[in-house]
């Protein structure tokens, strides 16, 4: 039997309206490996996204996670298969501590039930301890544990990137995706992020992501996938990518 | 829960305790019973409100479904009134499931109107099938709740037990909220794509705290019920369902203790009213239930205009915001 990739992509497709999002887009993402998802904005990369994780229906097409059809799925069961992900405007639970937002982070990873939860207070259920320990585990691979008990919300951007980051990785996904994990964010803090994303690579979880920094994408990625108008126009290592005329094209305009 | 949680559980209680020493008018006492059980109904309201960012204008109808229930298996099949307390709440979370489902599955406050609509029914149900309910004229002779040889058949009896149950059930609605649970749904406020991300099943939970809602009123009836011994439709219609979500924005609905103070404050509101009635007459005023509503709409237009977060949050941001001013330690020349 062939070897399936972790994430296979083929023959998507999503239109709004009379606009094609996303047209007949192929690309497979290796176990292990880092892909980065590049083209000018609009390109659909996101749409791309939406659709792996459960937030948008394809039209047409499918998405294989560890060889399952996943494209029906609502986003939480995506999640609960090993799915996480971080979205392009920040999405932190800013009511919520840093601490808290991890700990959401771990709901796949956790089962406390409806009765469980109403009749035993929270320092009688080791789950709540552990999901605690584990928070913070994850918030100091990505060195936050300093700050756990700030509100999420009044951390500058860059923190909050990262604190997305933490909140995915608590889910211990087989597969991560960000989206623009960069954007906003000064080159001392996007060397950081590129530091971070190699060290999740290291531990065995697949990355799919999407980025407008091309020195980051060109220097971590394995395979690069360039759309522009919702198709595949080039892929390959980053190398083979930088050197296609139709890439060159599309992003000097030509 | 948090230490503060204990701390006014511990208040709570102590208050509870103490009130029967400083109030025997049997009177007053009842008004304290009928406000334990509106607060029963408003803790889990709250949840539903505040938790789970929809309103329910049926909880009335909830309260009718457990009080018709406790009425009718007691006096007709001969159940024990605990036994048909149970019944009254696994006939609400079923009917909570059936009314619940199809809304909470759209995004939106569809659940207002189908609630709103589900009340309207049981109301008129309760008047008019009259050879079950016995229609305007009430069902009588509900038997009292007992604990072996102690019946709670006096007004100081049901009060501590009333309150009681009201504490059991602030624990639990506690214990909920902070849990993983709570703790997604509380994430559904902050955003709710990254919750669904996260993996919170954002409409199951809906649905589960809708169904919790929905037994703490029903539990609510039921001691009604059998406090009262009569019942008749008169208390389960819309406006007391539109009264309990006033109590609940009025306290605060993003807190379960903003739900508990807004259930007592607009609990005793009247009877604070009718004993202020002469100053009323004073001024050329007749002074009749009628204003109550006039009132209640007043204090919840006036809330959402100033203290959008409710009297507990909103209070507490006064208190702090007076101390900061008025602190010694800030005082310079």
């Amino acid at each position: 039997m062939a070897q399936y990739p972790l994430l296979r992509i083929s023959g998507l497709r999503k239109v709004f309206g009379g606009v094609i999002a996303v047209d007949d887009l192929d690309f497979d993402a290796d176990t292990g490996s880092i892909t980065a998802l590049i083209g000018p904005n609009g390109a659909g990369k996101t749409t791309v996204f939406n659709m792996i994780t459960g937030f948008l229906p394809p039209t047409d097409g499918e998405i294989l996670f560890v060889e399952r059809k996943i494209e029906k799925l609502p986003s939480h069961r995506v999640a609960r298969m090993g799915v996480a992900r971080t979205f392009q405007h920040v999405q932190v639970f800013s009511q919520m501590s840093v601490l808290e937002n991890v700990m959401v982070g771990r709901h796949t990873r956790s089962k406390t039930g409806l009765f469980l939860s109403l009749l035993t207070p929270p320092f009688w259920r080791p789950e709540e301890r552990r999901i605690e320990e584990k928070a913070r585990e994850w918030l100091s691979f990505v060195g936050m544990e300093g700050i756990a008990d700030r509100p999420a919300g009044s951390l500058p951007l860059g923190n909050q990137r990262m604190l997305e980051v933490a909140r995915a990785l608590a889910a211990e996904p087989k597969l991560l995706l960000l989206d623009e994990p960069a954007s906003g964010l000064n080159a001392r803090e996007t060397l950081a992020m590129g530091e971070l994303i190699g060290r999740i690579r290291e531990m065995g979880i697949t990355v799919l992501l999407v980025e407008h920094d091309m020195e980051l994408v060109m220097e971590i990625s394995d395979q690069v996938v360039v759309v522009n108008f919702g198709r595949r126009i080039a892929a390959g290592t980053p190398a083979e990518v930088q050197l296609d005329p139709d890439v060159i094209a599309a992003y000097l305009g030509e | 829960m948090e230490r503060r949680d204990y701390i006014g559980i511990g208040v709570l209680l102590a208050m509870v305790i103490a009130v029967p020493f400083l109030v025997d008018n049997p009177y007053y006492l009842g008004v304290l019973v009928f406000t334990a059980l509106n607060c029963l109904t408003c803790i889990g309201l709250s949840l539903l409100m505040g938790y789970a960012g929809q309103i329910s204008l049926g909880h009335a109808a909830f309260i009718a479904l457990g009080a018709y229930s406790s009425a009718l298996l007691t006096t007709l099949a001969g159940w024990s009134p605990w036994a048909a307390m149970g019944a009254g709440a696994v006939i609400s979370a079923v009917v909570a499931v059936i009314v619940g489902v199809p809304s909470l599955r759209l995004k939106g406050h569809y659940l207002a109107m189908a609630t709103l609509g589900f009340s309207a029914i049981v109301h008129i149900v309760a008047i008019a099938a009259v050879d079950i309910t016995g229609g305007p004229q009430g069902i009588g002779g509900i038997p009292y709740l007992s604990f072996g040889d102690l019946v709670l058949d006096t007004d100081i009896r049901f009060y501590y037990f009333s309150w009681a149950v009201v504490i059991i059930g602030l624990i639990l609605a506690l214990n909920l909220i902070h849990s993983r649970m709570g703790r997604g749904l509380r994430a559904i406020h902050g955003s709710e794509d990254a919750a669904c991300a996260a993996g919170v099943h954002t409409a199951l939970y809906k649905i589960q705290i809708f169904i919790i809602s929905a037994v703490y009123a029903s539990i609510s009836g039921s001691l009604y019920a059998s406090y009262a011994t009569y019942i008749d439709p008169g208390p389960f219609d819309v406006m007391h369902s539109v009264l309990l979500v006033t109590m609940v924005a009025v306290g605060g609905m993003h807190r379960l203790w903003g739900a508990v103070i807004g259930a007592v404050l607009l609990s005793l509101l009247p009877e604070i009213l009718s004993s202020f009635s002469g100053y009323f007459q004073m001024i050329g005023l007749d002074y009749s239930q009628d204003y109550d509503i006039l009132i209640y709409g007043g204090i919840l237009l006036a809330i959402m205009l100033f203290l959008p977060e409710g009297l507990f949050s909103g209070g507490r941001s006064l208190f702090r915001y007076l101390y900061q001013k008025f602190s010694p330690a800030e005082e310079e020349g």
